[in-house]
């Protein structure tokens, strides 16, 4: 409830970008005459829970019960463009949308109410989506209201969103409304879309990422039961059938009538660092984010000097007695998501436009991928979201949904449903880019750092659809063999880069020097996986925090405060190192003690991370403590899922993930080549949240991937006296590292 | 070329016409309609198409029809008792142990056999229990606590004393999970299909 006396701002704030792409109301919100309120908006869910806090916005700006929101799944024809569902930024970017547009949707509500009951405009209230004034005699509903307001109008940014402190859902553990479906055991991935009419496709990939199809003889196939169609474009080969069933029976029998000319064209896998640093590459200068958080309160006492953070101080150079230097890395991470991509496509019968499903990350950036492929306008295609398992970045998403498009073009006007193998998945999805950091520090007498310098080398890590004027679609480069995919590349820096994301460190270093050098050859198909660059960015920067910290015989906990300004940085540190037991380190034999942090892309949320390992034969992490600062918490219980999930999935990629591969193809192509951590190995996980009602909310999906890694690692120097710079910490790495 | 093969599925006795290799998998999803078991690998490896089998957990893209031809079958549509979840089910709400959720069918009729043979089991039992199921978004720990958690229901519910575990976990501000009970919709599926 509240009373509607909103400011009206003189001048009109700036509109949320996403209200200025998609200004008319009616796109976001429609108002049932039953008083439910249907929010459209162009996020999409990954079961991270955004259209749960997006929910939460919406209630609160409406002052509507939070059961009387219905979120819709985003559409490309009926919803707003709101670009990507990556990058952590959806409760910042659509959040704030969302607020303003309900706002204005509740103004004209109220409008009406005002003049329609003759309501006095000073005392008028809206509660549980009823509308009425002091007086309560007269009263009405958004339901009685709904075919009288047009939202088919623009935004006009007169109405300012609610001030926070009068939120009534926001900031509260609102349960996932995806869960009750999804615990039952209801239909509800797109994996269990059951269109009238569908048909199944299966593609028959090439057996290797440069293998070319020599020949096919496909009449056999043709007559199997069930088969309608077999198709061949280019080298891109698959069937589509009657029955799921009939259709993998065929592509059995297809990929047997196929003969391929394979070359082995891949790097040495155990060299992959020299692969990256040979070039060639673009050199990406990283400059200072220059907005490291608030004025220091509270400067490094015993760095005196260093209290103006990042601001060049021309003597330190001069100052150095000893110079430092270490190399960390990582492999080709797999997104590995549970559920293989999947993708549906039904063509109008005349062949002149597509409608698709897919669980994209992006759907308008799909369909326009999809009309550039085909030579089709951008509004022949439309695409409608069906949620999937957790994806964790670009994953096959995208290339499932245009197996579905080609496959569903031999049979116009039937929906032709696609679903990938384990293998395919795990082989043909974009994975996330190896790396390799090299660093270098000159420290003074004290171990203090005084110059740092920092390169990182690494392929891109976006390829999404339509990137570097490419489809960027995986069939797309099967079909035609003369088009093949551009090589990965980066974000910009305003978007938090991707290979130098988070390469910039905190701390108050008086001369830095850091570039990032983005490969222009592919070994194998990179794009964006969790946390872009800034894993293995985090991960070396604070290793080798420790490392100096070491030299200096200095406590790392409190050789990092010491060239801390950040106010909000400095506090989820020290709070992680209290609460995670960083005083019983060197108290247990083979237990170790290790934290890592990092602020995510400079601007979003702050997390440390004390980690507890245990190490004799394996390495076990037995738990972890993070300390998380997102600003304002719109569902708190929300942001803590997140943080355990991205820890325990870090961990995983710590310890045991990497894709291998030999000089043809990806050999990792099932749970056994390419594990990852199980129930047994998980560490308890504690999180805390630090709660910042008045600082924006950014946030929470990538931030304790980095520092999850550093701590690990830090934790494993500290039980073992050994220091494992090459990812994943395996028991035979730990050997070679003694 | 399909046979008919008679099984009991949640309580049912259904006869399927299929071919006697189909596996379960299919003859759950595409015959019967139950999509909660889900497609995961293929090879009995990830445990996101696991079922109980005569009251055992087994992964049914594995298991031709012929051989579970006569047996019974539990899915995860078939843990409630009419519109009463299982425990195990309502566990998983109250602790918000999930993210996707894809892995969650098989994990929850591992847990049921669980609580099943071990009513109140600990932390490391259920850890145990579940270790042939994979979960990708790192839900484990919360998974763990509902399925203790749930165990624990079961005991107050039979008048036994037990300890409940901290639903909220141990962050500062926290509500605890379940309980701001809203329910709001999410149209996601309903959108899908052609009106």
């Amino acid at each position: 409830m509240s009373v509607e006396r909103r400011e009206v701002a003189p001048v009109a704030p700036p509109l949320p970008r996403g209200v200025v792409g998609n200004p008319r109301l009616a796109r976001w919100v429609t108002v049932e005459r039953d008083g439910t309120v249907t929010v459209r908006v162009g996020k999409v869910e990954l079961g991270q829970g955004i259209l749960t806090a997006l929910a939460q916005l919406a209630a609160d700006e409406l002052d509507v019960d939070l059961a009387a929101v219905r979120m819709a799944a985003a559409s490309t024809a009926e919803g707003p463009d709101e670009g990507l569902t990556a990058g952590s930024l959806s409760v910042a970017n659509s959040g704030a949308a969302v607020r303003q547009v309900c706002a204005e949707v509740r103004a004209l509500f109220v409008a009406e109410a005002v003049a329609n009951l003759a309501l006095d405009p000073d005392t008028v209230t809206v509660r549980n989506g009823t509308i009425s004034d002091a007086a309560g005699s007269r009263r009405t509903s958004y339901g009685e209201l709904a075919e009288r307001v047009d939202l088919d109008r623009e935004a006009t940014g007169a109405v300012r969103p609610k001030p926070q402190h009068q939120a009534r859902w926001v900031g509260r553990s609102v349960p996932r409304l995806d869960l009750p479906d999804k615990v039952s055991g209801r239909p509800r991935f797109i994996q269990d879309l059951a269109l009238p009419g569908q048909l199944y496709g299966r593609v028959v990939r090439p057996p290797s990422p440069a293998a070319t199809l020599v020949e096919v003889d496909t009449a056999a196939v043709r007559l199997r039961p069930g088969v309608r169609a077999v198709v061949r474009d280019g080298d891109f080969l698959g069937v589509v059938a009657e029955g799921e069933e009939n259709a993998e029976r065929a592509a059995t029998a297809l990929a047997a009538a196929a003969r391929w000319h394979e070359e082995p064209t891949l790097p040495d896998e155990h060299d992959i660092s020299r692969f990256l640093r040979a070039g060639p590459a673009e050199s990406i200068p990283v400059p200072d984010p220059g907005h490291a958080g608030p004025a220091p309160t509270n400067p490094a006492p015993t760095n005196p000097g260093n209290a103006d953070p990042g601001h060049a101080d021309p003597g330190a150079a001069g100052r150095v007695v000893r110079r430092l230097r270490a190399t960390y890395s990582r492999p080709f991470l797999a997104h590995a998501s549970m559920a293989p991509s999947c993708g549906a496509a039904r063509w109008a019968e005349d062949g002149t436009a597509v409608s698709v499903w897919s669980h994209s990350q992006g759907i308008h950036g799909l369909g326009r991928a999809i009309g550039m492929g085909l030579e089709l306008d951008a509004d022949r295609v439309d695409v409608r979201h069906v949620e999937s398992a957790g994806s964790y970045g670009h994953n096959g998403a995208d290339d499932a949904a245009f197996d579905a498009v080609l496959l569903a073009r031999a049979v116009p006007g039937r929906p032709v449903h696609v679903r990938w193998s384990r293998r395919d998945e795990l082989t043909w999805a974009p994975f996330g880019s190896a790396m390799v950091a090299e660093v270098e520090a000159g420290v003074d007498a004290d171990g203090t750092v005084l110059t740092w310098s920092y390169d990182v080398w690494s392929q891109g890590h976006t390829a999404r659809p339509g990137y570097a004027g490419s489809p960027g679609l995986l069939a797309d480069t099967h079909r035609n063999r003369s088009r093949p995919t551009p090589p990965a590349v980066d974000p910009p820096a305003r978007g938090g880069g991707g290979t130098t994301r988070n390469a910039w460190p905190i701390y108050t270093f008086p001369e830095r020097r850091i570039h990032g050098h983005r490969a222009l050859r592919t070994a194998l198909r990179s794009s964006s996986l969790r946390s872009l660059g800034a894993f293995t960015n985090v991960f070396a920067i604070e290793s080798f925090m420790d490392e100096l910290a070491l030299a200096a015989g200095a406590d790392p906990v409190a050789y990092r405060l010491a060239q801390l300004a950040d106010p909000r940085a400095r506090e989820v540190l020290s709070t992680a190192a209290e609460l995670g037991g960083w005083q019983r380190r060197g108290t247990e034999e083979n237990v170790g003690y290790g934290i890592g942090f990092a602020r995510y892309k400079d601007r979003g949320a702050y997390c440390a991370v004390l980690a507890e390992v245990e190490a004799v034969h394996e390495v076990r992490v037995r738990r972890l403590t993070l300390v998380v600062d997102v600003g304002r918490v719109v569902n708190p219980d929300g942001v803590r899922n997140q943080i355990e999930g991205g820890a325990v999935q870090a961990t995983s990629w710590t310890l045991k993930e990497r894709v291998r591969f030999d000089r043809w193809r990806v050999t990792s192509a099932d749970w056994e080549s390419y594990p990852i951590l199980r129930f047994s190995e998980v560490p308890q996980v504690d999180v805390h949240l630090v709660d910042r009602p008045a600082e924006l909310s950014v946030g929470a999906g990538e931030a304790a991937q980095g520092p999850t890694a550093a701590a690990v690692a830090n934790a494993v120097a500290d039980a073992l006296s050994v220091r494992v710079r090459d990812l994943p910490i395996t028991a035979d790495r730990i050997v070679a590292a003694l | 070329m399909g046979q008919t093969f008679e099984l009991t599925v949640n309580g049912e006795r259904r006869q399927v016409e299929a071919d006697a290799d189909s596996t379960l998998l299919h003859v759950l999803r595409e015959v019967l309609d139950l999509k909660g078991a889900r497609f995961g690998c293929g090879l009995g490896l990830c445990g996101a198409c696991f079922v109980l089998l005569d009251g055992r957990p087994a992964p049914s893209c594995d298991v031709p029809l012929w051989s579970a031809a006569g047996r019974t079958v539990t899915t995860v549509e078939g843990l409630a008792d009419g519109d009463v979840p299982h425990p195990v089910q309502r566990a998983f709400l109250d602790e918000q142990a999930a993210q996707c959720g894809y892995c969650v069918s098989g994990i929850l009729v591992s847990a049921a056999a669980l609580l099943a043979e071990h009513p109140e089991p600990d932390e490391s039992t259920v850890a145990a229990a579940l270790d042939r199921h994979l979960c990708r978004c790192g839900a484990q720990v919360r998974m763990v606590r509902a399925v203790v958690r749930a165990g624990q229901a079961k005991a107050d519910a039979t008048g036994a004393t037990a300890t409940r575990t901290d639903a909220g976990g141990t962050g500062t501000g926290a509500g605890t999970a379940g309980v701001d009970a809203g329910t709001a919709g999410v149209d996601v599926f309903g959108t899908v299909v052609d009106r």
